[in-house]
């Protein structure tokens, strides 16, 4: 639903002049789910907060009314017929699996709730 | 830790309070393929058989939208009255959970294809059944998760797990959400409207055909919203969101527990807090799960894999004309067809039963006959079983079939209940199970004849009762005569005999 | 050095059609080169010596019966480590894919194999195509041929590198911001982006989802031609293919080779935007010569300006990390790949193992890139960061479609500098950014470009490239312009630039 996301900001600042603190760099890090050292969020923070002001160059291109473009060759209604196609064996699948039971993945034990 | 609140009862709750309820649907449907690719979705298969490198997320795979799933989406849309978009995308939901296995959910967001439909559901009140307008927010198209099991600690349950094991088959179902626009003036009604709203939901989408709508199988799952106001006037108050409320009967019993909930914390003075909320079956309260402040935020963006889609005025208007009776008009029309009364036809409806008798009547029973087979003998069957009725295996042909066999009293009602048996036993059909039990009526008066005697013979006194002209004693006589034989006797026949001895 | 691997590929199938040589001779001839020297150029990271031969086997077999595959059937080539091969291989250059062999084939390498060409192997390349110079590889970088302190560009450098030092007459890449069309200009090869649309995504592992396209690296014109046919059309596992013949390719290659060069009629665009400040003399050097070559064959040659070909490079680097943190997100140790356990946690959670792996498996720029693209996404960002971008997009877009409106093609170098050293820019991301500000808008606007030798600068001797670029689904443009440039130049140097390289040392 549209609500969910609409929750308090977790990185309130005006986007006009885009700084980014080290401290937003770490919630941006558990949002990705990458566990930045020290060294690595004091490295990557003005990195970062120089690429911003140079990418922010986008925001001078006054484009209120110009639609929004994805792709090259617009395209539209791209559908497969309903039938069922052979999958992977269970041996493939499982194969790159890091550790597997029951047929199963097996992945260590999954903490909150399901979202 | 939240302090515990002794709950205000129901009726206190709503005295002061007025509840909003908002209920969201996830109904599986029942394409041969999933959402995005050509794997089966066949529910119950051995793990991670119905999978391939799209639906397990592997590196490079692509999606490609099932056209089925969104013809199924459109007509669902239509059924509750939507308006259809011209134009519309997926966007990925961004969040990482290991049972989904691209770490986004391929979903609809800002642009769903059916918005802003309504539906009226029949809502059984103590005045009688009252009609009640549900306003649709919108229906949007979605891939369902694989399933974790849990391993360690209390079996099954995610605290105290050890390790989880993972089955992406159902990962990539096609689903459909349904959300409902805030439901407002169901006063204390608003348990039984919830319950009202989901029947009524099952209905529509098996009279479409677009999904097996089994509850206990998770093909069509509840989430609740509820909050309280102190007046039909006030702002809404905060809501709270219910999880995974899989039964009718538990969607009645989580808004009761959660409108004495909410009342209680707002009568202690306290605020409800906004966060989604676990339901318990077995002990028929909800606690707390994720507050909604620790959130995560989706980073929805438009899903560069896939095409827009763009359903043509003609394809919407073509599948418009397609659709079946709306379930109100076709109870009507079935209940005026068939003679019955609003009591009847509400329990027919009520224990989900409405298509199955109408298949029955349609292979010649009657109406009141194919009733009772499926409301008393067949629930009390699929209760004892535990399954919904149209799961136990017999067909409303071979209802309708057995109830042939009584009308032309091959069988009486007894006998009926065995044949059910036999059918449910996989012994055959009735025909069959009738010949294999020997469960035939005897209606010979040779073998009649005989047990007659032996009966007069037995009980004097009564056979001088009868002789006496107390013709009323002679169902003692048929009794045992009836005993004798098993029940397997034609019950007219065996007094005709009896008053021909006697006078 | 066996001639056969100097050999174009089109030279090798002549040759195995009419008997001369066998697939299996000319696979084990680049089988023996790669042996030799790409301990030096580190263009793989993986070989499949005995599938190549076996696949090789088999084109013979096909060839003695008289039934060719394809045009190509038995001339071996090497395929971008980015594509997914059933049974063999693939890393993305990550750690974090580490042992990963996928149980499908990517549509591309389905052909590639349904058209009788052996696979030598997998390239190296910028861990996830991030990058442009295969520094970012996990598994080190690979060399330029023509200097070996320098880089073969990226993200494709392992294919440009492979096809630049003999060992292999074919490879595949991916474009995502220039990274087939930036290697082959350093590298004085030939690459070519296809229109968006025009080559399967399906079993490419996804960079950036709208901008991604695999295409041809070759040492010439026709080359890159043949293959594109053959790796190119509608694939119905790729929703995003575009469901329409390819234009021909390979007889827009002999048109121009029939008119021997003559361009009488074709109107060429040169981008003022892309040329001026930020580009190295030699490079702008070469372009102008190449310029007053191709007028003097008759094209008429303009300037056209698209404004909104600044902003290209900050959209870019907007939308390919917005839909990089996205398509990256499964790499989560669950499923596949690399599962590192935290250290000093006892019976971590899966979302531990998640951090810690997704920590140490990939490298500093997939991080930095991640990092960016979840900030242009999140909660009050988007508006201002990718939807912005998209709209820029929008107006690039238009730029294209006012000067194809003008003129045939547009032309400009196709990239800033020649090859620069190792390490130089490795910490510097704005400075590797800057590589792909001429390569950029066409991913931007799914059109469809390509780079062909324009020279060396005078100042390093090191190759520069041309770039031409065409509008969508008028991939033949490309060809006929190319081949056209390539002729005259060749004429001019007395054969192809590459012949100028250094010869490497090796055991061969």
């Amino acid at each position: 639903m549209a609500e969910d996301t609409s929750g308090p900001d977790p990185l309130d600042h005006p986007v006009a002049d885009p700084t980014i603190t080290r401290d937003e760099v770490a919630h941006l890090a558990h949002l990705a789910r990458i566990d930045l050292t020290d060294a690595e969020l004091d490295h990557l923070a003005p990195q970062l907060d120089q690429i911003l002001d140079a990418v922010a160059k986008v925001s001078e291109v006054a484009a209120g009314d110009i639609p929004p473009t994805s792709h090259a060759v617009p395209l539209t209604n791209v559908f497969r017929a309903d039938q069922v196609r052979p999958g992977l064996s269970v041996d493939e699948v499982l194969a790159g699996a890091p550790e597997s039971e029951q047929q199963r993945f097996r992945v260590p034990r999954i903490l909150g709730e399901e979202a | 830790m939240t302090a515990t609140t002794e709950l205000v009862s129901y009726d206190e709750a709503l005295a002061a309070f007025d509840p909003v309820l908002g209920l969201e649907v996830h109904v599986e449907l029942n394409t041969a393929s999933k959402m995005f690719c050509g794997c089966p979705t066949v529910f119950g298969a051995e793990p991670n058989t119905q999978v391939c490198p799209v639906c397990l997320g592997l590196p490079g795979a692509l999606p490609v939208v099932n056209g089925a799933a969104v013809e199924a989406a459109i007509r669902i849309g239509l059924a509750l009255n939507c308006n259809i978009a011209e134009w519309c995308r997926f966007a990925r939901k961004n969040y990482f959970y290991p049972d989904m296995p691209k770490n986004f959910q391929t979903s609809q967001y800002d642009e769903p294809i059916a918005f802003d439909g309504w539906t009226d559901v029949a809502v059984d009140t103590v005045d009688g059944v009252e009609s009640f307008r549900v306003e649709i927010e919108r229906a949007h198209m979605e891939e369902d998760t694989g399933k974790s099991l849990h391993v360690g600690g209390s079996t099954g349950r995610i605290h105290g797990a050890v390790h989880s094991l993972l089955d992406y088959n159902r990962a990539g179902v096609p689903l459909i959400e349904i959300v409902t626009k805030p439901i407002e003036g169901a006063g204390t009604n608003a348990p039984a409207v919830a319950r009202a709203y989901v029947a009524h939901l099952r209905e529509l989408l098996l009279g479409l055909g677009v999904s097996d709508v089994r509850m206990e199988q998770g093909s069509l799952r509840c989430d609740v919203n509820l909050s309280l106001r102190p007046a039909p006037s006030a702002p809404l108050g905060t809501r709270s969101e219910t999880k995974n409320v899989n039964s009718l009967r538990s969607v009645e019993r989580a808004v009761r527990y959660e409108v004495s909930r909410q009342a209680a914390v707002l009568t202690a003075g306290r605020h409800v807090v906004q966060e989604t909320r676990h339901w318990h079956e077995d002990t028929g309260v909800t606690t707390s799960g994720r507050s909604k402040e620790a959130a995560e935020d989706y980073r929805y963006f438009p899903e560069p894999d896939l095409a827009p889609i763009a359903p043509s005025r003609a394809w919407v208007e073509e599948l418009r004309a397609s659709l079946p009776e709306p379930p109100r008009e076709r109870r009507a029309r079935l209940q005026a067809e068939w003679g019955m009364s609003d009591l009847d036809m509400r329990d027919v409806v009520g224990a989900g039963a409405l298509p199955l008798v109408e298949q029955t009547v349609a292979a010649g029973a009657d109406p009141q006959a194919a009733k009772k087979w499926w409301l008393s003998e067949l629930a009390r069957r699929a209760n004892e079983r535990n399954v919904e009725l149209a799961e136990l295996p017999i067909t409303p042909a071979q209802v309708a079939e057995i109830q042939g066999l009584v009308d032309v009293n091959r069988v009486n009602d007894k006998l009926a209940r065995q044949v059910f048996d036999g059918v449910l036993a996989g012994e055959g059909t009735p025909e069959e199970v009738v010949v294999a039990r020997g469960l035939e009526v005897v209606s010979d008066d040779s073998a009649l004849g005989d047990a007659v005697d032996k009966a007069i013979a037995a009980n004097p006194d009564v056979a001088e009762k009868v002789r006496g002209g107390k013709v009323a004693a002679a169902g003692a006589l048929i009794g045992v005569v009836m005993k004798e034989m098993r029940g397997q006797a034609d019950a007219g026949r065996v007094r005709e005999l009896i008053i021909e001895r006697l006078t | 050095m066996s001639d056969l691997v100097r050999m174009t590929a089109l030279q090798l199938a002549d040759a195995i059609a009419r008997g001369e040589t066998t697939s299996v001779e000319v696979t084990q001839a680049c089988l023996d080169r790669i042996v030799a020297v790409d301990e030096t150029v580190h263009a793989f990271l993986h070989v499949d010596a005995d599938g190549a031969l076996a696949a090789a086997r088999d084109s013979d077999q096909r060839r003695a019966a008289g039934r060719p595959a394809s045009a190509l059937d038995g001339v071996p080539i090497a395929v971008k480590d980015v594509l997914a091969t059933k049974g063999m291989p693939t890393t993305c250059g990550s750690r974090i894919l580490q042992g990963w062999v996928p149980p499908y084939d990517a549509t591309v390498v389905a052909r590639l194999r349904a058209a009788g060409l052996p696979i030598l192997g997998k390239t190296n390349m910028d861990e996830f195509a991030m990058g442009s110079s295969t520094e970012h590889s996990a598994y080190g970088p690979s060399r330029n041929p023509w200097d070996l302190d320098r880089v073969p560009g990226g993200s494709g450098g392992g294919s440009s590198a492979a096809v630049a030092a003999y060992e292999a007459p074919l490879a595949i890449g991916t474009d995502t911001g220039g990274s087939i069309r930036q290697p082959a200009a350093v590298t004085g090869t030939v690459g070519a982006k296809p229109t968006y649309g025009g080559v399967s995504r399906y079993g490419l592992v996804a960079l950036a989802s709208s901008l991604d396209q695999a295409g041809p690296c070759t040492r010439s014109v026709a080359d890159a031609a043949a293959l594109h046919e053959i790796i190119g059309g509608h694939d119905p596992m790729d929703s995003t293919s575009i469901d329409q013949p390819l234009p021909a390719l390979r007889d827009a290659v002999a048109g121009a080779e029939r008119s021997g060069g003559d361009l009488s009629g074709l109107r060429v665009g040169v981008v003022k935007e892309l040329g001026g400040e930020g580009y190295q003399d030699g490079v702008r050097a070469r372009f102008d010569e190449v310029t007053k070559l191709i007028t003097d064959a008759g094209a008429q040659v303009v300037e056209v300006s698209c404004p909104h070909f600044d902003y290209a490079l900050g959209a870019y680097y907007l939308i390919l990390p917005s839909e990089a943190s996205s398509n990256l997100a499964k790499f989560d140790a669950m499923r596949y790949g690399l599962r590192l356990l935290p250290e000093g946690v006892e019976a971590p959670s899966a979302e531990q193992v998640m951090t810690a792996t997704r920590a140490a498996g990939f490298g500093a720029e997939v991080k930095r890139r991640i990092i960016l693209g979840t900030y242009a996404l999140s909660s009050g960002y988007y508006d201002a960061y990718y939807g912005q971008a998209q709209k820029v997009r929008t107006l690039v877009a238009r730029d294209f479609e006012a000067a194809f409106a003008q003129v045939d093609v547009l032309v400009s170098p196709t990239a800033p500098t020649t090859a620069f050293r190792i390490g130089d820019k490795l910490d510097d991301p704005l400075a590797m950014y800057l590589n792909d500000i001429a390569t950029i808008p066409a991913n931007l606007a799914g059109v469809a470009g390509i780079s062909v030798p324009s020279g060396l600068a005078d100042e390093d001797g090191l190759p520069a490239g041309l770039q031409v670029l065409a509008p969508a689904l008028a991939d033949d443009r490309l060809y006929r312009v190319g081949a056209a440039v390539e002729s005259l130049l060749h004429e001019r140097w007395g054969g192809p630039l590459l012949s100028q390289a250094p010869e490497l040392g090796g055991r061969s």
